[in-house]
């Protein structure tokens, strides 16, 4: 299939797996940090890491979505499907994030209105069909999805909409490196850029990480391929002692990114004062709410939100897996209490998130693996 | 984890055991405090109370560790499931493991004996001397009439060939028809006439039947019941138990083609393409089979779950592993290409009149050309083989040339986000 198998061939991959194994320094042990989910999900499904010498790991990072999400918010959000007239629109990954009193899909089954979308501009349909109704859709994700929903409030106000409104939990992912990169817990070496929040806000925002902290970053495609081409371009780098921003995902990824969705993001959203990040806790100015214009889509407002902040189950390690500095199943609820029938923590939920991915695709150790496939 | 800092919103704490937690995870929690073992040296060591999470278990390398950690879970999936929810959610309906731990936990467990406990597509009983297959499936598709077929159709053949795979020779079929009020007569008699079509085309009659009218809401227009008994003539007893390594593990066609049509046909993605339904009875193209390889161990007709499904049926059922290789295992353009588009994987998208085949290693070649000799087997493809170890485990050499599991499906397909 075009556009697809190219990335994805095997031959290919030996030759650069070889490479990269010819830049790997002697007794040196390399951690590189795949900052979004969407890799993480190509790493453990095409296993990636049957091409990786021993000394180079791959570190999962924060940039899935849904993991991020704090268990208040989704209570908060529980809340507001709850109300009278409401009809609650999400993301299919959404579904199933437990609060702390079930998930989306339990109180679905108990009856509540929520029904799930593969885009906002779905949610705007559902408000016009049932115009006695208040729908309200549950908004996620870093830059990636922020432009959608901005566009889809725009359209709600360019139509005179006044029973749809946006519960909005954009988060924006530089904060977040950040957060990580001042981490004491953990060192890293290089950091795979997240691919599609690039097509958007482009690679400039990353400088800082290759200047200040000295650490190379390459934004990297979804394809396996392309997360290998930057592995080696990573390493390069570092064999090289350079420590700059590349660009590996340039068939999608303009390297000012995408200016009209910048726009529309600001037209419609600022940036809060603070947001609480799953594990990672409360980080300033990583999350975007509605603009004061815009008032009259902000569930936030128009409902009230109880706002309490929820503390994880103490014995769910997500913010450790969050940043790295545990593999998944280093937590210690990992596949006993906590598996993806009957999440506990958030990055046992989502395809992307690094606890489920490993859990459906990786759930060997890659020696066991290598003694397997021997055979 | 999080301290809360000055002006924040106040904290509730759902840590184990706390009231805010839904039950389940306080159940789970319990469960997972109190299955642990003396002897696992890493949890000892790190005691109950490790804050520090890498931090005390350094004494064991990594990948011990990992595998200890595997070995936990491995003991923690072979545990009798239990219901954690309190209501059935769709997850219950879809095929993975949700469906599993339902029927394991629900209806096994109370109508418990041995002709069910193999929990085959088909039961097999002995009448009188003769071996009998009996089997029910109830049908609820929606939209009703898609490309390629209808739920007319779709019940004869789905039934058709759950006797088929159980070895048995097809031979009456019952209708059970709930309709809800306001359904129009011209759709029923379309979904009728479709039936006669298939239940000639695999030579089996509709002998019994039953009608009951639900009032308007109550139902989704139609839905279809449908029970089947056949001989089962000659040959081997067949079921996924038997598999071993050494085999060889077959499919009869391209996988995935009617999920992907009804996905496409509720018309809520806005994706074109051009595929259709693969239902089809399948008794003729088995009954080939089995004559030209008496050596075949199982057969199942790959419907909810997919594929994938059914190969960790025949890895858990046997104690075996499964290595399958993805290069060998046929999908259309078409769906490969709506399944990436869509963010699920063509492994676990049901199909409707294609059978997967454990067949003795030997016989192999002989099972595959007798599958390309029927019209309905012209694309089988031998796609992996049985392994002794790791037991339980489906491995999937990737085209990619990584290696990785395929585990039971969790839920419903959903599409990721980004």
């Amino acid at each position: 299939m075009r556009f697809v198998d190219e990335f994805r061939d095997a031959d290919k991959a030996h030759a650069l797996a070889a490479k990269i194994a010819a830049l790997c320094e002697p007794g040196r042990q390399y951690k590189l940090m795949e900052v979004c989910g969407g890799h993480t999900h190509t790493i453990y499904k095409h296993g990636l890491e049957d091409y990786l010498p021993e000394s180079i790991t791959l570190v999962h990072g924060p940039g899935c979505p849904v993991c991020v999400i704090p268990m208040g918010r989704v209570d908060d959000a529980m809340h507001l499907a709850a109300q009278p007239d409401v009809i609650m629109t999400s993301f299919g990954d959404m579904m199933r994030v437990p609060g702390s009193n079930g998930s989306f899909f339990d109180a679905k089954a108990a009856g509540t209105d929520i029904r799930m979308v593969y885009s906002p501009l779905d949610s705007l349909k559902i408000a016009r069909q049932n115009p006695d109704k208040r729908v309200v859709f549950m908004a996620i994700g870093f830059e990636t999805t922020a432009p959608s929903t901005a566009m889809t409030v725009l359209r709600a106000s360019a139509q005179g909409l006044d029973n749809f409104s946006v519960f909005c939990n954009h988060v924006t992912i530089i904060p977040a490196i950040k957060a990580i990169l001042d981490s004491p817990d953990l060192r890293l070496d290089g950091f795979l850029g997240p691919g599609h929040v690039s097509t958007v806000i482009g690679c400039r925002p990353y400088e800082f990480i290759a200047a200040e902290y000295g650490k190379p970053v390459v934004v990297a495609g979804f394809e396996p391929l392309d997360i290998l081409q930057s592995v080696y371009m990573l390493m390069l780098q570092l064999a090289q002692g350079r420590s700059e921003v590349e660009n590996q995902y340039t068939r999608v990824v303009p390297w000012d990114g995408n200016v009209v969705a910048l726009q529309a993001i600001g037209e419609v959203m600022e940036l809060r004062p603070y947001f609480e990040w799953r594990g990672l806790g409360f980080i300033s100015h990583s999350a975007l709410r509605m603009r004061p214009d815009y008032s009259a889509f902000d569930a936030e407002l128009l409902f009230s939100v109880p706002g309490v902040r929820v503390a994880d189950p103490k014995a769910c390690q997500c913010g450790e897996v969050l940043k790295g500095v545990l593999k998944p199943w280093e937590c210690k609820v990992f596949g006993t209490a906590c598996t993806p029938e009957t999440p506990i923590g958030t990055c046992m939920v989502s395809p992307e998130g690094a606890c489920a991915a490993y859990y459906n695709y990786g759930r060997m150790s890659r020696q066991r693996v290598k003694e397997v496939t021997r055979s | 984890m999080t301290t809360g800092r000055l002006g924040e919103p106040t904290t509730r704490d759902s840590g184990a055991g706390a009231a805010a937690s839904a039950p389940w995870v306080r159940e789970a929690l319990h469960d997972h405090d109190h299955d642990d073992h003396p002897s696992d040296a890493s949890r000892d060591a790190a005691g109950p109370d490790d804050a520090s999470p890498a931090g005390s278990r350094r004494q064991l390398p990594l990948a011990d560790r990992e595998q200890q950690v595997l070995d936990r879970i491995d003991r923690a999936r072979s545990r009798r499931p239990k219901i954690k929810e309190e209501r059935i959610t769709m997850s219950h309906g879809a095929g993975g493991k949700a469906t599993q731990t339902l029927i394991e936990a629900v209806f096994l467990e109370a109508f418990r004996n041995p002709l069910l406990e193999p929990l085959e597509d088909a039961a097999r009983l002995h009448v009188n001397g003769s071996r009998v297959a009996l089997t029910t499936d109830s049908y609820v598709v929606s939209p009703l009439f898609f490309p390629g077929g209808n739920i007319g159709d779709l019940a004869v053949n789905g039934t058709v060939n759950d006797l088929s795979v159980a070895g048995a020779v097809p031979l009456y079929l019952s209708a059970g028809f709930i309709l809800e009020e306001g359904f129009p007569v011209a759709d029923l008699n379309r979904i009728v006439a479709s039936m006669k079509s298939a239940a000639a085309a695999a030579g089996v009659q509709v002998v019994t039947g039953d009608t009951k009218v639900v009032e308007k809401g109550k139902a989704d227009g139609c839905y279809i019941n449908t029970a089947g008994v056949g001989i089962i003539e000659h040959g081997p007893i067949l079921g996924v138990a038997s598999a071993r390594p050494g085999d060889a593990v077959l499919v009869s066609g391209p996988i995935g083609d009617h999920g992907v049509t009804i996905m496409l046909a509720r018309g809520e993605l806005d994706i074109e393409a051009d595929v259709i339904s693969d239902t089809a009875p399948l008794n003729g193209l088995v009954a080939g089979l089995l004559a030209a390889a008496p050596g075949v161990r199982a057969l199942r007709d790959a419907t909810r779950g997919g594929v994938a499904t059914i190969l960790n049926e025949i890895a858990r059922a046997a104690g075996v592993c499964v290595v399958a290789r993805e290069d060998d295992i046929p999908v259309r353009a078409e769906v490969r290409g709506a399944s990436e588009l869509l963010g699920i994987d063509p492994m676990y998208v049901a199909c409707e009149g294609r059978v997967v085949v454990v067949v003795d290693g030997d016989q192999a070649g002989a099972a595959l050309a007798a599958l390309r000799a029927h019209p309905l087997g012209e694309q089988a493809s031998v796609i992996g083989h049985i392994a002794a170890d790791p037991q339980g485990i489906v491995l999937l050499k990737t085209a990619f040339g990584g290696t990785r599991i395929v585990d039971l499906l969790v839920g419903d397909p959903l599409p990721r986000i980004c």
